[in-house]
């Protein structure tokens, strides 16, 4: 069997067109930014017939260079991705083999997008990104994660061999090495990136580690929200001796060193002590309350017709409470086999939790500020005079008035939160060590760095795309609600 | 402003004690104790005397009692064996134990012994911060720089061409954690393999010398991150001034442009960024533990992960008092900087 390589005889062709097609944007570029001290700035000229066109003169042209030769780069791109799709295994190279692992995401995606794209005016602040070129792009490379990782994690799509097993003879070896027993060329018969030391497939991992993230970090987001809102609502609202108090607590946290506040959290010692389990039951109340009294704040002026509601919602929310906090093989275990409805591994309850609390203060600051200043307004007032309860001025007057900078800060706290999780397997914290996280599998891949490069620079690159996503919508998402 | 200071002080002070209590008692929890003992004493040993060995080294007593006498509030535990012999926290052995000093804790200067490196603790934090320091060093000197061009560049045209690619560069910085761009520096500039080999990947021979093979990934490592979020902040703060009457009227009067951003925009500009540089300090402290670990450079942050990795009890206490303190008085700096720089905040 051959290794793979790169491009595969797609690349006879294709590689030279990228060259140019990339040569020529760096040369417009540099062009353009060097116009854009000299050239003259664009004027306006009015037509006889009432129009005005612009004239930009040669800075113009140099945008214009900018423009076509970046459209050439992303079709030679595409080309490669389209070109893997169609073409049978392995003629169209590595890349060709992992676009057409990605097959069912491309599917995905280009079906979130167009149906996106064609409502996109019914569809509110969602609707205008795709107005934004920034915002799209920070969406799809979030919507190519978040697809990825329910590809892998539910349907087992994806991958092409089980991230824990280690194959011998491909220890360390380079992108596009044939399995020792693979027959013919089929899906499975290379690893695609290599293998990392541990002779397991680097692909395969790093399809596998979107999962752990996805299912982590947007998660974990939502509940220091939670807390956050609950918390800083009063606090901004009421303000005097109870913000004091508050704010202290949250200076505190915040004047901690992240990296040593895990290191102390995330330890099996911590562990065995229960400390995290004890600080779960805290951190995992304030969904509960937050969403027990945004309904009653709203329906108890119905009496007697809200409370079933309000009931159900409860009693559903406190069962999957108690069966989150409770685990087996922690201090905090009490409810009998069949009423836990699920288990979360140990390592997992342990980052999650730390992971909260270290993202809850900054949001509780956020809420408390933005309270304080939406406090003002006569809407407010309004509401206070017709007699409404606190908790309904504050959850359904002031929150959703709030909400624009909380879905934008939102989308960059997910952002960080991967940053934290990555982090956490940096250092080996948390999570069991052949976990196929990508901050485990980049401290795994750093020893022999120097060496053998890819096994930690895969899923560094998937991190960073990821991050750079959630970011790049966040921009996008800033940028479109304040063009309201 | 004397009051302000005053009341700053007093949270500072009560914020450091309680952080030292949550480090104190989370590092002293029973099975971390049980786990030192057993270091110490032997690993095979029963928790009977697991038990008495904590009695023997003063352990047993409450946590608070412990704590006080960790900070120096307390007077030390003493013990007197069968033979007679006295032992305390505040004597060393061969010494008389008269002559012992009461109160022995960090107040007097006595940070303990770390058990991993064998010194007093303040001996291995002092060198920590003294290799750090000259990392922040460089640090700063590239970052702040770049990032204030970066974000006044961004600013003094909102929208436009040179602001788009600038603050696009500034998020792709920002998302891009230490550990990210380590492993990628490395694997371009230092890989044996398939990089440029142009720098070191492992910074450890800088300790004693620092040339620009051996440092220059580190302080690029750290400096990335941190200056995106700078130059954004400057960024926004430019664009606020840009749009403020006096430039206007700057502009009307026929001010050229390049005056009306050098001495008109660039000063009241810089006042928000100060803040921030402040306050990134201590984010960077991250950035630093995570960057000395991966370079193998033994400052203070790869002294930390050291500590913490090998329950070293003292150590860790006495880097978390230290970094603590650093997060404390930059945001006091911040504060007091802030107020002096901009006249028109006025604290009663």
């Amino acid at each position: 069997m051959e290794p793979l390589t790169w491009t595969g005889s797609l690349g006879t062709f294709l590689n030279p067109m990228l060259m140019i097609a990339v040569a020529a944007l760096l040369l417009a570029v540099v062009l353009s930014f060097v116009m854009s001290f000299f050239a003259a700035p664009v004027t306006l000229e009015s037509n006889p017939d009432g129009s005005v066109t612009a004239k930009t003169g040669i800075s113009g042209l140099a945008d214009l260079l900018v423009k076509v030769t970046s459209l050439a780069v992303v079709l030679v791109v595409l080309g490669y991705v389209i070109g893997g799709l169609v073409m049978p295994y392995g003629s169209a190279g590595i890349i060709g083999a992992i676009s057409k692992q990605f097959f069912p995401v491309w599917v995905a995606m280009i079906v979130t997008f167009v149906l996106s794209v064609s409502f996109k005016r019914k569809l509110g602040l969602y609707g205008k990104l795709y107005d934004s070129t920034v915002g799209m792009v920070g969406f799809g490379l979030v919507m190519f994660w978040l697809y990825t990782a329910i590809f892998v994690g539910v349907f087992g799509l994806i991958a092409t061999h089980d991230p824990l097993a280690a194959v011998s003879g491909l220890k360390n070896k380079p992108p596009g090495v044939p399995m020792p027993t693979a027959e013919a060329m089929v899906a499975g018969s290379h690893y695609l990136l290599g293998g990392d030391n541990l002779a397991r497939d680097v692909f395969s991992r790093m399809v596998h580690g979107s999962w752990i993230v996805i299912q982590i970090a947007p998660l974990a987001t939502l509940f220091a929200f939670m807390m956050g809102i609950t918390v800083g609502l009063p606090a901004g609202y009421h303000g005097g001796k109870l913000d004091t108090v508050l704010s202290f607590l949250a200076n505190l946290v915040l004047a901690f060193p992240v990296i040593l506040l895990f290191y102390l959290l995330v330890t099996p010692e911590i562990v065995l002590t229960g400390i995290p389990s004890y600080m779960a039951i805290i951190l995992f109340m304030f969904p509960i309350i937050f969403v027990t009294v945004l309904l009653y704040s709203r329906y108890y002026t119905q009496g007697k017709k809200a409370w079933p509601t309000i009931g159900v919602v409860f009693v559903a929310m406190f069962w999957v409470y108690l069966s989150l906090i409770s685990q087996p093989e922690t201090p905090v275990h009490f409810m009998p086999g069949w009423t836990d409805l699920f288990n979360v591994p140990a390592g997992i309850l342990v980052v999650f939790v730390s992971v909260v609390f270290v993202n809850a203060p900054t949001v509780f600051r956020i809420v408390r500020g933005l309270t304080m200043d939406i406090k003002t307004r006569d809407y407010v007032a309004a509401a206070q005079t017709r007699g409404e309860g606190v908790w309904y001025i504050m959850l359904w007057e002031i929150l959703p008035n709030a909400r624009g900078p909380l879905i934008v800060d939102f989308c960059l706290r997910i952002g960080y939160t991967t940053i934290l999780l990555g982090t956490l397997g940096f250092f080996g914290l948390g999570l069991p060590p052949d976990s196929p996280d990508w901050g485990s599998t980049i401290n795994a891949g750093r020893q022999l760095l120097s060496v053998y490069p890819h096994p930690a620079l895969v899923p560094a690159v998937a991190l960073l795309t990821l991050v750079l996503g959630l970011n790049l919508l966040a921009d996008g998402l800033r940028e479109e609600s304040m063009k309201d | 402003m004397l009051r302000f200071l005053a009341t700053r002080v007093l949270t500072m002070i009560v914020t450091a004690l309680c952080l030292t209590f949550i480090v104190f008692f989370l590092t002293n929890l029973a099975p971390n104790l049980e786990k030192i003992a057993k270091s110490e004493a032997g690993g095979r040993i029963t928790d009977a005397e697991v038990a008495s060995w904590l009695e023997k080294n003063g352990y047993a007593s409450p946590m608070i009692v412990r704590y006080g006498e960790w900070l120096g509030v307390m007077p030390g535990w003493t013990r007197v064996d069968e033979t007679g012999a006295t032992f305390g926290r505040c004597m060393t052995p061969g010494v008389d134990p008269a002559a012992a000093p009461r109160y022995c804790g960090v107040l007097q200067g006595n940070w303990g012994y770390s058990t991993v490196f064998k010194a007093p603790v303040s001996d291995i934090v002092a060198r920590g911060l003294g290799l750090t320091g000259k990392l922040m060093f460089w640090v700063m000197i590239t970052m702040v720089p770049a990032a204030l061009v970066v974000g006044v560049m961004a600013g003094m045209r909102e929208g436009s061409k040179t602001d788009r690619a600038l603050s696009t560069v500034s998020i792709v910085t920002t998302a891009t954690p230490e550990y990210v761009s380590g492993v990628v520096f490395i694997a371009v500039f230092a890989s044996s393999a398939v990089g440029l080999k142009w720098f070191n990947g492992s910074a450890t021979s800088a300790m004693d010398d620092i040339t620009f093979v051996n440092f220059t990934l580190p302080v690029m490592t750290i400096a990335l991150y941190g200056m995106g979020y700078i130059a954004r902040m400057t960024r926004a703060s430019m664009t606020e001034v840009m749009t403020a009457q006096y430039i206007r009227t700057a502009r009307l009067k026929g001010v050229s442009f390049r005056n009306i951003v050098l001495k008109h925009a660039l000063r009241n500009a810089l006042i928000a960024p100060f803040t921030v540089i402040m306050l990134q300090l201590p984010y960077l402290l991250n950035g630093v533990v995570i960057t000395e670990t991966l370079f193998n450079y033994k400052g203070f942050g790869w002294t930390l992960v050291e500590a913490a990795g090998n329950n070293d009890i003292e150590l860790l206490l006495g880097v978390s008092v230290v970094s603590v303190l650093v997060v404390l008085v930059t945001q006091l700096v911040s504060d007091v900087g802030y107020v002096y720089l901009n006249p028109r905040i006025r604290i009663s």
